[in-house]
């Protein structure tokens, strides 16, 4: 504890991002390099936020619904059905913001209705979610009659596209939806709340907090995420692809929460190390596109990381540290 | 009737009443050539199911089947296409590569203790990137032994084609439910689901039958990638994607329980079979869109999971983790 109040930016996660960006830097020489063109920031480092952003959103909402001990496995199938909602609204002539705010609306009623089976019906969160994952791809799909919908909408293509103040504008809407959720789960008791129903749910509740009711909140807002997410990936490409928006975005997600430190028992849980997992993730993406290697490297990569992340994370290898530990203490004593 | 049959013998009923309402539309699925046709078009996913139901059982999930298939299907294509290996041989190894990888698996899951669950999407992640590092594209097979192959069938009375896969299928599912229930391999894969502490007290040995059951789920995951690739003729590396779910869904619709220690092999053969039904119905109505079959098989997963839990709820009173802490 006491390390982490000196130094709280020196932790594994920023070591292994400043790992990846100078390993980046080091296979290609212009990865540092920011420009300032036409009243936006131009750049790797600035490509980086910017792909990074749909996960690191999505990674946002999963740190909330992973620290209840659950896991939400349709956050992507809820980007691709937010996005044809939001599409198919706009190509039929309704005002863009009620097209954004369907879309948003859509995603927390998807998120509710994971809520609702876990908490409710108890049944397990990854089976609860793979309900809505399965079938929610068939619904955007249904929604957008099979075909890739393209709009022209200025405000939706400016969610995905636009810039503000120099930075892209989907960087912005991650900044401050990170902003607005860290201070909701930190400055009020909701973070001690969503912890303590995922180390007991059942002593949770006997404490006097509404689990039921807080779980339903937490996955409504993993949807509310997803949808943000969905509109951004939607605007960048000016059209809903419900085949491939978000397609296998909640793997991403799950990944960014446990590479920032969140445990999948539940029970504690970073927002803001969860988007810097997302960072760190898209930094890999990142470096592998601009250093020349094909694409294809990225999965066998980002497996590399996970298995060395757990290895390095097990009981077995603390327990391995521990012992040497020991040894080297009674060696201490006996000389 | 025995009342631990009961979730069994609700699928099976609805698989029926499913299918009779079909053929009262459509008379031309009461036919031979449909039920073959379902036999060979579900054969890999059938038999990665079988795997599946185990990992399930022993309260595991095995997300990298849909890989595993994908990297099996390209390996056995550049063996045969690159290196002139007779397709027998390329098979032998392909099998083999794919018990490895699982032992490895479960070795991750039961030493470092990390849940199955991410393991297999890291095992994931190295078998779909494996198999798009070898080939981006497409490998053709041409071998006459893939020819006899698919041209064998057995004419099934009613002009039904059994093809050599769809018989394969069967096999394992007999094999699979024989070893499940009739071996002791498979006792202890029910005794690690229905408690893992217990089962490690009474003497199961955990840690080989955790290897020993992601070792059968890859290999079969590797039969089934053969099987794909007799069926396609080739090997591509994004075949096969989201078969994981689709196991997972046929194994859940089949009344195995997700909390593990409980589940049949035959209900799974049922949930495979309730899947191609879907399919072939949506085909033989002709003005549905392929994408209705998603939103059938999800909203068949919801009612088989509420119906689980209904059947369940009186039998446990705590809430039940999905990832199981191994030394709590």
């Amino acid at each position: 504890m006491k390390m982490k109040k000196f130094t709280p930016l020196i932790n594994p996660q920023s070591i292994a991002l400043v790992v990846v960006l100078l390993v980046n830097w080091i296979l290609f020489p212009g990865f540092f390099n920011v420009t300032w063109q036409d009243g936006r920031l131009f750049g790797s480092l600035i490509d980086v936020l910017n792909r990074g952003v749909p996960v690191a959103i999505l990674a946002i909402g999963m740190s909330a619904v992973i620290a209840t001990k659950g896991v939400d496995l349709s956050v992507g199938a809820v980007m691709a059905i937010s996005g044809a909602v939001a599409a198919t609204l706009v190509t039929d002539g309704y005002p863009a913001y009620l097209a954004v705010l369907a879309a948003l609306a859509v995603g927390i009623v998807c998120g509710v209705w994971n809520g609702v089976l876990v908490a409710f019906l108890e049944i397990q969160p990854i089976i609860a979610t793979l309900v809505l994952m399965v079938a929610g791809r068939g619904i955007a799909q249904l929604i957008t009659a099979g075909s890739i919908v393209t709009f022209a909408d200025p405000l939706l293509i400016f969610i995905g596209t636009g810039s503000f103040a120099g930075l892209p504008m989907p960087v912005v809407i991650a900044i401050v939806l990170l902003i607005l959720s860290v201070l909701l789960v930190r400055s009020s008791a909701v973070g001690l709340f969503i912890e303590s129903v995922g180390v007991n749910r059942a002593a949770a509740s006997l404490a006097g907090i509404r689990s039921g009711l807080l779980l339903v909140a937490v996955y409504g807002f993993s949807g509310f995420c997803a949808a943000i997410s969905g509109l951004i990936v939607a605007g960048d490409i000016k059209g809903a692809d419900a085949n491939n928006a978000g397609l296998w975005l909640e793997l991403d997600a799950i990944l960014a929460v446990v590479i920032g430190g969140t445990s999948l028992l539940g029970g504690r849980f970073s927002i803001a190390m969860s988007v810097l997992g997302a960072i760190i993730i898209q930094a890999m993406n990142t470096g592998i596109l601009v250093s020349g290697f094909p694409p294809e490297f990225n999965l066998v990569v980002k497996a590399g990381v996970i298995i060395l992340i757990f290895t390095m994370q097990s009981p077995l290898a603390t327990r391995l540290i521990e012992m040497r530990k020991t040894q080297r203490a009674v060696a201490r004593k006996a000389s | 009737m025995n009342r631990s049959l009961r979730p069994l013998a609700a699928t099976a009923v609805i698989f029926a009443l499913a299918y009779a309402a079909s053929i009262l539309q459509f008379p031309g699925m009461f036919s031979t050539r449909v039920l073959g046709n379902f036999l060979t078009d579900n054969a890999f996913l059938g038999i990665t199911a079988v795997g599946m139901t185990f990992v399930i059982i022993s309260g595991g999930i095995d997300l990298s089947v849909g890989a595993v298939i994908g990297f099996t299907g390209v390996l056995v294509a550049v063996l045969i296409g690159w290196f002139g290996l007779h397709p027998l041989v390329a098979f032998a190894i392909a099998l083999v590569v794919a018990a490895a990888f699982g032992a490895a698996m479960g070795a991750a899951i039961h030493y470092l203790e990390v849940p199955p669950f991410i393991v297999t999407l890291a095992g994931m992640f190295l078998a779909r990137g494996t198999a798009s590092v070898i080939t981006q594209d497409s490998i053709p097979v041409t071998h006459e032994f893939y020819s006899k192959v698919t041209s064998t069938y057995w004419l099934m009375p009613g002009g039904g084609r059994l093809s050599l896969i769809g018989a394969l299928m069967v096999l394992v599912f007999i094999v699979g439910a024989l070893v499940a229930h009739r071996t002791r391999f498979g006792s202890n894969v029910y005794a690690l689901g229905g408690n893992a502490v217990s089962a490690a007290l009474m003497g199961v040995p955990v840690a080989r039958t955790t290897i020993l059951i992601y070792t059968l789920s890859a290999t079969l995951s590797g039969l089934a990638g053969i099987v794909f690739s007799l069926y396609t003729s080739a090997g591509y590396p994004l075949a096969a994607v989201g078969v994981e779910l689709d196991a997972i869904g046929a194994v859940v619709i089949g009344g195995t329980l997700l909390t593990g220690g409980y589940g049949f092999i035959a209900g799974t053969f049922i949930g495979v079979m309730l899947q191609g039904l879907v399919q072939t119905y949506i085909i033989f109505d002709g003005t549905l869109s392929s994408w209705w079959t998603k939103i059938v098989i999800g909203g068949l997963l919801f009612v088989f999971i509420v119906l689980q839990r209904l059947v369940f709820s009186a039998s446990s009173s705590r809430s039940k983790v999905f990832w199981k802490l191994k030394h709590e």
